[in-house]
């Protein structure tokens, strides 16, 4: 686990000169630093020179009824130094535009599909921003706290017309 | 009659050494200019060639080599992560172990470990212990599976019932201690639900001493087999860099030669006292993904037997009533015991607000959980960061510039499992 003085070392050199982080919080589980979304390709790049080169995981999460909305969190490994940091930022619903980071961290891709899918953030610069997991006519964002859960119409041949669902 | 037979002969030697100078191997080389090029897309699926699921592969063909292959997923999208949003969190484990349907004793341990850190209480050590053991099982589980649904997919076909012969029998240890063959909701947010039977511990000596004979059995079967050895070797060679990129962590990474095992590098479970080594591959072909996966297996089997003798008594579950059910016994006798145990059914446990992401060492590679706490009975957001689903991007540095027979080795050696992918 970092310590307190390593995760103000990190957010100083991470920051630079364009103040990119916003905040720190460290728990006993985790260290987190919270960032701009415009920065976001910098930040992960001065973290990569830093020894975080590996991107394990990286999802979505609606922080309704809070605003900014939306959060996309990056969970960065470092074999190096045997630790893990995370990386989060806040979009709101009205621009949910966050620079992708596919053409630096190849591992990205599926991720951010599925963030997209999932919770309708859209990543500037994805090179196959599609739904993954959702059917491709589908509207909506199912993992965002204000969609419900539970209603989905099964389509069969006999209800086409009648039964009012997702595909119209 | 006589000079027949020796035209017959000559024909066939002639034959036989005219096919022997085909070389193909020139197919494999780089794409023929586009006005030469005879490109084919191929849809393969929706469906696993090993029927793990529902995968569908596009693929593009020049004659038999695969130029490129696109995996589309999917097919298997039940929602789990959108349902735990709906349930209190000891609701939760019972579904999370359904998404990777071949580890869910990983799933449960990736979830309950989130949930844990942000109770911030402390797992009994030989609750610890018990779930080290198995989880083991469940390794050598699924990676049993692995070995025979991919033999089958080299046409070695005993190697299924061999395989399925044994993972039988870790399925009957399974059933003896927790209840159930597969999804069992054993483990439990604090600990483990019930301590181990009397009789499974020599049930268990009885599979260990087994077991190593049987994994040494398979490997005379297939380690030297030349069939084998063809369609495996020099196969589906991805190097550690292009599968650190696309983010690939556990068998495949460690078969490129990175000794990456979140069990030693970062200990979780009690893991640090245990005494095994991280087999490595050199070459990051299928048949180092074979020996790896194999050496994995005895690993285990070390572990698992230094669990059983040191296993340590106390408590199975945490103590902490507010996030364990109290024993049954005392429900009759204590007022505090019955109020606890009416709050946890009907409500369930509320945990602080955070969020955690604890990762564990699956048997296909880093299996993530992400669980994020608005202070109330239920998760505000749960997601599995599946090791499948990362590793499937990595599928078309593998199987690029090969036949497509061979792309269906390298896919079984990549070991997706669908239900972990789509979730």
């Amino acid at each position: 686990m970092l310590d307190v003085e390593e995760l103000e070392r990190l957010s100083t050199v991470v920051g630079g000169s364009d103040s990119a982080v916003l905040g720190t919080t460290l728990t006993s589980c985790r260290a987190e630093l919270q960032v701009r979304p415009g920065s976001i390709v910098d930040v992960l790049e001065r973290l990569r020179g830093e020894g975080y080169n590996m991107l394990m995981s990286l999802h979505g999460v609606d922080y309704f009824p809070e605003e900014p909305r939306l959060g996309v969190a990056y969970e960065l490994l470092s074999f190096e130094h045997q630790r893990r940091l995370s990386v989060k930022l806040r979009v709101s619903l009205d621009t949910p535009n966050v620079p992708s980071v596919t053409p630096t961290w190849p591992t990205a891709n599926f991720h951010e599909r599925e963030v997209y899918d999932m919770f309708g953030v859209v990543f500037d610069g994805h090179p196959d921003l599609r739904r993954i997991l959702m059917p491709e006519d589908y509207i909506g964002h199912p993992q965002r706290r204000d969609f419900p859960i539970g209603g989905e119409p099964v389509l069969f041949t006999g209800n086409e017309d009648g039964n009012p669902g997702w595909w119209k | 009659m006589v000079e027949v037979s020796t035209e017959r002969t000559t024909t066939t030697v002639e034959y036989r050494a005219g096919e022997a100078s085909i070389d193909f191997a020139e197919q494999l080389g780089t794409v023929v200019q586009h006005e030469q090029a005879e490109l084919l897309t191929v849809n393969f699926g929706p469906h696993h060639p090993a029927t793990h699921g529902v995968l569908r592969l596009l693929t593009t063909l020049e004659g038999e080599v695969v130029r490129d292959v696109q995996p589309i997923i999917g097919y298997l999208h039940t929602g789990i992560e959108k349902t735990a949003e709906d349930k209190a969190y000891w609701k939760v484990v019972p579904i999370v172990e359904r998404m990777d349907y071949l580890a869910y004793y990983f799933n449960a341990m990736a979830y309950c470990g989130a949930v844990e850190d942000l109770l911030g209480i402390e797992v009994p050590k030989r609750a610890q212990y018990l779930r080290v053991i198995h989880m083991e099982l469940n390794r050598i589980m699924s990676h049993l599976v692995w070995l025979a649904t991919t033999a089958l997919d080299v046409g070695a076909m005993s190697i299924l019932w061999y395989g399925f012969r044994e993972r039988d029998t870790i399925l009957d240890l399974f059933e003896y201690s927790s209840g159930q063959r597969v999804h069992p909701r054993y483990f439990q947010i604090g600990g483990v639900m019930e301590d181990i039977p009397a009789g499974w511990e020599a049930k268990l000596r009885r599979f260990l001493t087994e077991m190593p004979k049987r994994i040494g059995q398979y490997e005379s079967m297939l380690s030297n087999n030349e069939i084998f050895l063809r369609r495996m070797r020099d196969v589906g060679v991805a190097d550690a860099e292009t599968l650190q990129a696309k983010g690939v962590a556990g068998p495949l990474l460690r078969a490129a030669g990175v000794p990456w095992d979140l069990r030693k590098t970062m200990p979780y479970s009690s893991y640090e006292d245990f005494d095994f080594k991280v087999p490595v591959g050199t070459r990051g072909d299928n048949y180092d993904r074979y020996l790896v996966r194999m050496a994995e297996m005895r690993e285990s089997l070390k572990i698992i037997e230094q669990a059983i003798d040191n296993l340590p008594e106390g408590p199975y579950i945490t103590e902490d009533r507010k996030v364990a059910l109290p024993p049954r016994h005392e429900l009759a006798t204590s007022m505090e015991a019955l109020i606890h145990h009416f709050k946890l059914v009907t409500e369930g446990m509320r945990v602080p607000a955070g969020e955690a992401y604890h990762a564990i060492e699956g048997p296909r590679g880093e299996l993530g959980c992400f669980v994020r706490s608005d202070g109330s009975s239920k998760p505000a957001r749960v997601h599995m960061r599946d090791p499948s689903f990362v590793h499937l991007q990595a599928f078309g540095d593998m199987a690029r510039n090969e036949y497509i027979a061979d792309m269906i080795i390298t896919l079984a050696c990549l070991d997706p499992i669908l239900g972990g992918i789509d979730r």
